[in-house]
């Protein structure tokens, strides 16, 4: 069994290919960094440092569906904003997000990156090219 | 010579004598049938000679209350539990409070007692309950709804209300937005021009307590440009409404021009204001700055953070850091506290969270002295730690929150916090 991961991590190692689909599963130090650097800027204000939200008014980002499930749903709340009732495990959240399409494609994909990598969740990576392709949609 | 010295010796037994005795009679009253504080005084810092005890945990969110001579206490719930949102509990001897009942299935944050009813709103509408003769509701599934039809949106919702001496009810009708913008709380989006929404929200609408269906038809706009209000109190005093206003958000986080992440964090102020009817206190087109004394200019409607607002909108009685949410207020009439506190007023501060990556603040209950119906002297934290640890409370990630106030017919000062629905009740005990 040993022998057997040992063999395949060989094969990772050695092959080229192998290594690559490896690499788009692990979110880069530096997407992570920039998505930071925006969610401080334009997220924490509101969704704290901790992502914890606000009691009542701003929904909290850790492990909810709407963070770690249907991407697109998150691309589009943060490309629109949101201005409807939200519950989250039986609590509703009642402040109004504005739009944030103000942002590159580049910064929403690292942001949402870094808030499904963050605060306890573990979910794949947004490309810039999904935040492009629902942004065009909305036109 | 000797005889000098003797006298004085005398006169500080028998006073020490006095002391003792009567520190021992109330002792042996507090322990018979009186409020026995908790040996952590619920867990709340205060000042020296006060106690507090932890009456009851409803766990719901337990926002305004009101208290009977005969030791019931009706609470408003946010939001309905078990289709109660009014919860009915009796006091025992010891101050400890079971659950008697309930009812009203309707959320909400308003409760008053006034003249033989029980008042109590949704989000949208005010009704009254008769009360028996013992203050118990007579008919709690009969209530008369005397206001309807008021307009509430996803935030600041919520319907405090509190009755004059002249069989009127004043009920705050906040507004959905956070400074009238295009775009509500968007990236240097403009106010909308005039803010139609001033209309029928951001202000104090007064209605006549016994009338029934009354809505905006038959109501005055009593003051207006109040973005909300949750804590509001009639001063008996003089006579007079006061208000607690929250204060706007976001100024860093809509307009990073002008406001860096520390003065966005103080400014505005919450401010209390002394009202008559027909004032303006000037939302959304100014806000008040308490550091530097004064009205300015809201950047949304061409403020440049030092240009000063009209003077016809009216100055706050008193001004307090920004965004610690005063959701409590009360003038303290009883004879329980020491001088200082008569006809003063308590403020609850819910606790702030508009002041990230700052440091939050409040989550305590303040006091500011008055004399002759007006604020005099500076205002002190009188009740702290509903947070638990500072560390949480300038997290935002608060144990307890202070929502509402209530006096006992003793004097005690009764608080709710609507996180875990606790209800504190602070006496003093030092003679």
């Amino acid at each position: 069994m040993i022998l057997t991961i040992g063999g395949i991590k060989l094969n990772a190692q050695t092959k080229g290919k192998t290594k690559k689909t490896v690499q788009t599963d692990v979110v880069s130090a530096s997407v992570l960094a920039n998505g930071q650097k925006v969610y401080n800027q334009y997220c924490l204000s509101c969704h704290m440092a901790d992502g914890g939200g606000v009691q009542n008014m701003n929904p909290p980002l850790i492990k909810t569906t709407y963070v770690l499930g249907d991407k697109t749903r998150l691309i589009k709340i943060a490309l629109n904003g949101l201005a409807e009732e939200i519950e989250i495990d039986g609590e509703v959240y009642t402040n109004v997000m504005p739009s944030h399409g103000f942002l590159k494609d580049q910064e929403i994909a690292d942001v949402l990156t870094f808030v499904r990598n963050s605060f306890g969740n573990k979910a794949s990576a947004i490309k810039a090219s999904e935040v492009k392709a629902i942004r065009a949609e909305k036109k | 010579m000797k005889k000098s010295v003797l006298i004085p010796v005398l006169l500080s037994a028998m006073v020490f004598i006095a002391l003792y005795s009567f520190k021992d009679i109330s002792n042996s009253h507090l322990k018979g049938n009186g409020p026995i504080p908790d040996a952590d005084n619920a867990g709340l810092k205060l000042p020296e000679g006060f106690g507090a005890l932890k009456v009851a945990e409803l766990g719901a969110k337990a926002r305004h209350l009101v208290v009977t001579p005969q030791g019931d206490i009706y609470v408003k719930l946010a939001r309905s539990k078990e289709e109660k949102g009014i919860i009915v509990l009796h006091e025992s001897s010891d101050g400890k409070a079971q659950v008697t009942g309930g009812f009203g299935n309707y959320g909400g944050t308003g409760i008053y007692l006034k003249d033989g009813y029980l008042y109590a709103s949704s989000n949208q509408e005010v009704f009254r309950y008769k009360l028996d003769a013992q203050n118990k509701v007579i008919d709690p599934n009969k209530p008369e709804k005397i206001i309807t039809g008021l307009k509430a949106g996803r935030q600041h919702e919520t319907k405090s209300l509190v009755l004059d001496n002249n069989g009127n009810v004043y009920v705050n009708i906040g507004v959905n937005s956070n400074s009238c913008q295009e775009q509500d709380r968007g990236l240097r989006s403009p106010g909308i021009e005039g803010c139609p929404l001033l209309d029928s929200m951001a202000g104090i609408w007064q209605f006549k307590a016994k009338e029934l269906n009354q809505s905006y038809g038959q109501g005055v706009r009593f003051a207006t440009g109040l973005r909300n209000v949750v804590g509001l109190d009639w001063n008996q005093q003089n006579n007079q409404l006061f208000v607690m206003q929250h204060g706007r958000d976001n100024l860093n986080s809509s307009w990073p021009e002008l406001y860096n992440e520390k003065e966005s964090a103080e400014v505005p102020a919450e401010c209390l204001y002394a009202l008559k009817q027909g004032d303006n206190a000037g939302w959304p087109f100014m806000y008040y700055d308490q550091i530097q004394h004064k009205k300015i200019v809201a950047p949304e409607y061409g403020g440049d953070k030092k240009k000063e607002a009209d003077s016809k909108f009216i100055d706050p009685a008193v001004a307090f850091p920004g965004h610690m949410a005063p959701n409590g207020l009360l003038f303290y009439t009883g004879n329980m506290f020491p001088e200082k506190y008569k006809n003063g007023a308590f403020i609850a501060f819910h606790g702030s969270w508009n002041r990230a990556p700052e440091p939050q603040k409040g989550y305590f209950v303040v006091f500011q002295p008055f004399k002759d119906g007006k604020p005099s002297g500076d205002w002190e934290v009188f009740a702290d730690n509903f947070a638990g640890t500072p560390e949480k409370a300038a997290a935002g990630r608060a144990d307890h929150r202070p929502c509402g106030l209530a006096q006992g017919s003793d004097g005690s000062l009764y608080v709710t916090d609507d996180v875990k629905g606790a209800i504190y009740r602070i006496v003093y005990n030092k003679k």
